[in-house]
């Protein structure tokens, strides 16, 4: 039987994804302690904060899902919200689908679970270094895993940590202030060309403009505006 | 604010869970409509941004368009920062020490 090499290969596999992830952690690791801090700031008590991080396990959504929990937003708007500012996940879901294709609904279930940005990244990568060969490993889904399982550890560590400081820390701090600068860092990278640029544009002033909105209704327009008038731009352009 | 929050997060998470799965689970049967495919493209900034602008000019319910907006100040300066180095800790940590400046210095 070839239980032991296959083992081997297996284990093989796993470690290098779980190493693959580790650089990766240097920028969720602060992410995730701030999360816990402003998700206490937010009001919600620890035991909330840290769920969170373990059922929606999505960063953004869960800094923003904070926000409008702290601003007593109807929980259909919550869950809405969360939906749209998840809905690149989709693309994820796309793009490895082929790869993914022949393994059983289990393991098809937790790698959906453990599909984030990060563990997206490392995972698409080492697919696409392998491109069409015929004599890649045939498991290369614990790679995979082993990617998604390190960043989920060290998301729910990290929540843990800030959760943990958040109690102690004076609201003079403004620590809150932490998430409008993160997303200042992250939307830079998201401004590729001049389409993009006008869907943050449009999308921002469209959500200043509809702050009076009952329902904090104001952001899921604006952000569905936003992307229209990205579409509209790159159409125009074509 | 309490524990009542915990179902609704249940289901924003479910919902998550579904987006991942969508395409894993449905592989061959469905095309992604390719409408769909460009306008995921445009989710990060228009979101994003909405959420900046909103967080760095709202101030209680009113917008708070004025030199003495410690936030703003701050914010763009943070801006600044992220479109030059694209570094999100770097970011992070100069809007933090400008809005502590500021609101030393600025009447509250």
């Amino acid at each position: 039987m070839a239980t032991n090499p296959s083992a081997r290969t297996r284990r093989r596999e796993f470690l290098s994804g779980c190493r693959d992830e580790l650089p990766i952690l240097l920028g969720v690791a602060p992410f995730g302690m701030i999360y816990g801090l402003l998700a206490l700031g937010a009001g919600l008590p620890p035991s909330t904060a840290q769920a969170m991080s373990a059922v929606v396990f999505a960063g953004s959504a869960q800094f923003i899902a904070a926000q409008l929990i702290h601003d007593a937003a109807p929980a259909a708007v919550v869950i809405v919200t969360v939906f749209v500012v998840n809905l690149r996940h989709a693309l994820y879901s796309a793009s490895v689908a082929p790869f993914v294709r022949q393994l059983n609904a289990g393991w098809k279930a937790l790698l959906a679970y453990l599909l984030t940005d990060e563990a997206y990244a490392v995972a698409a990568t080492r697919y696409e270094r392998d491109g069409d060969r015929t004599d890649v490993s045939p498991f290369r889904h614990w790679y995979f895993l082993g990617a998604g399982l390190t960043l989920w550890t060290c998301w729910q560590v990290s929540t843990a940590v800030g959760v943990f400081l958040g109690a102690r820390v004076p609201e003079s701090w403004s620590l809150d202030f932490t998430l409008p600068l993160t997303f200042i860092a992250l939307v830079f990278p998201a401004l590729r060309d001049r389409a993009a640029a006008a869907a943050a544009l449009s999308a921002g002033v469209l959500a200043v403009l509809a702050v009076g909105l009952p329902y904090k209704l104001g952001l899921l327009l604006a952000a569905l505006a936003g992307i229209s008038v990205g579409l509209a731009v790159e159409g125009r352009r074509a | 604010m309490s524990e009542h929050w915990l179902p609704v997060l249940a289901v924003a998470g479910l919902v998550t869970f579904a987006t991942r799965l969508s395409f894993i689970a449905l592989l061959g049967k469905v095309e992604t409509p390719p409408l769909l495919a460009r306008a995921l493209r445009y989710v990060a900034p228009a979101v994003l941004s909405a959420i900046v602008f909103q967080e760095l000019l709202v101030r209680g319910g009113t917008v708070h368009l004025a030199l003495g907006n410690a936030r703003l100040l701050a914010g763009l300066l943070a801006a600044g920062v992220a479109w030059r180095t694209r570094n999100v800790l770097l970011t992070i940590a100069t809007g933090m020490c400008a809005l502590w400046g500021l609101q030393a210095l600025l009447p509250h």
